[in-house]
């Protein structure tokens, strides 16, 4: 090949057919055969299935042959009648088209007749990977568990929901979460698994489930812990005030003087009770909350003189 | 149906002894509907291969049962890839066959 041929990869159809066979313009037909045929050697295509640089390389090698092979065509061709384009030969049907699909069973090492596919085909390559969990024996036996995840909204979780769950397949599963589902809980679904073998029950789905938190709620066990914002104004004199829970909103009684940090329970109102498991409580911590500035309230306290003093911070035994 | 007769003029500068020597030699697998050859696309493809290897590229035929093995077991390995390819498309979740794509690029073949 010449020092000046375009990049190797990408061969143009109109290269010079003595550049692409690497033969001179003298070159005789036995010379111009035997270096086509150590070309088509390389690049056949079906010998480099999938090349596409192979394919493309073969195409223009066939295409210098057959132009160069023909005396005819190569005197036409050196008197400039004809140029290298346009003499590409119709390649006839590839047997790799044919050898990839399910027509080349035919052709299997292993014989016409379909076999199925075997971990062990690949063990030499793959090591255990694909025989962990297929046995040598060919009986009825269960179809494989399959494992999934579903995050669910933290309220789901506690109160119990169906769910559809996308599966990568394109299937759909209706997930019923039960009521008070933990963290990491793994839900089975009966039969909706790898399909069985010779006859065997499906498989099942796994589903683990994953909660996602909530904004305000937080579960401990059955009881449900919640930080309550209230006014100075309710926790210094008392106030019934909405709670939210997981069942809806709850009134509550706040009692007068009730500290920032006081735990309040309301019995029952965590996770709701369910077979083996009585209802939990919702355990609301006060956090006073001072709210926008107000005038009358700092003029007030500035003349307030407090009838009992106190350091909250003696238990840290520092000065008030 | 496509007899060994109509096999031959497909194929050009085919003879028909070889082909009934391939076929004898099971080179080329062709079905038997009742006493009559019976050849596929897939066999018109491969006598073609058999074809140009014997007079194009002048593999001997000693040397071409080698070949064919060969090919044979390349093919049957680039039909289990595919097909694991297919099953692992429809059962792996897209991010891992991202990540197991982002691993083998970072391998040299």
């Amino acid at each position: 090949m010449s020092a000046s041929a375009p990049s190797q990869l990408k061969v143009s159809p109109l290269e010079d057919p003595y550049a692409t066979l690497g033969v001179s313009r003298a070159a005789s037909p036995d010379e111009i055969r035997t270096a086509y045929r150590k070309l088509a050697k390389l690049h056949h295509p079906d010998l480099n299935p999938g090349n596409a640089a192979a394919e493309e390389k073969f195409k223009t090698v066939s295409a210098a042959n057959e132009l160069l092979s023909d005396p005819e065509k190569r005197a036409r061709f050196d008197r400039g009648e004809l140029d290298a384009a346009g003499q590409e030969r119709q390649n006839g049907p590839s047997y790799r088209d044919h050898a990839e699909g399910a027509a080349g069973q035919r052709y299997s090492r292993a014989g016409p007749q379909a076999q199925s596919w075997d971990g062990a085909d690949f063990s030499d390559l793959f090591g255990s990977m694909f025989n962990q969990s297929r046995r040598a024996d060919s009986g009825p036996r269960q179809g494989e568990d399959q494992r999934y995840t579903l995050t669910a909204a933290f309220l789901d979780a506690v109160n119990g929901a169906t769910r559809r769950l996308t599966l990568p397949d394109g299937r759909t599963l209706d997930v019923k979460i039960p009521p008070g589902t933990t963290q990491g809980q793994v839900l089975r679904l009966r039969g909706q698994g790898g399909g069985g073998i010779a006859g065997g029950p499906d498989g099942d789905a796994l589903i683990e489930i994953d909660i996602a938190p909530h904004p305000f709620f937080e579960r401990r066990g059955n009881d449900i812990d919640l930080v309550l914002p209230v006014t100075v104004v309710e926790a210094t004199l008392g106030a019934s005030v909405q709670v939210p829970t997981p069942a809806g909103p709850v009134m509550m009684r706040i009692p007068p003087h009730s500290d920032s940090g006081a735990a309040l329970r309301l019995r029952g109102r965590g996770v709701p009770k369910r077979t083996g498991a009585a209802a939990g409580d919702l355990h609301a911590t006060l956090r006073i909350v001072l709210g926008p500035a107000d005038a009358a309230l700092e003029a007030f306290l500035k003349t307030w003189t407090p009838a009992q003093p106190f350091n909250p911070r003696a238990a840290m035994q520092v000065q008030s | 149906m496509i007899t060994i007769d109509v096999l031959v003029t497909r194929v050009e500068g085919l003879q028909r002894a070889d082909l009934e020597q391939w076929v004898a030699s099971d080179w080329v697998r062709a079905e038997t509907v009742g006493d009559v050859l019976s050849f596929g696309e897939i066999d018109v493809a491969r006598v073609t291969l058999i074809h140009a290897l014997r007079s194009d590229l002048e593999v001997n035929d000693a040397t071409l049962p080698m070949v064919l093995s060969l090919l044979d077991q390349l093919y049957d390995l680039r039909r289990q890839v595919r097909q694991l390819s297919e099953v692992m498309q429809e059962t792996v979740p897209g991010d891992i066959l991202t990540e197991i794509s982002y691993r083998l690029a970072a391998r040299t073949l």
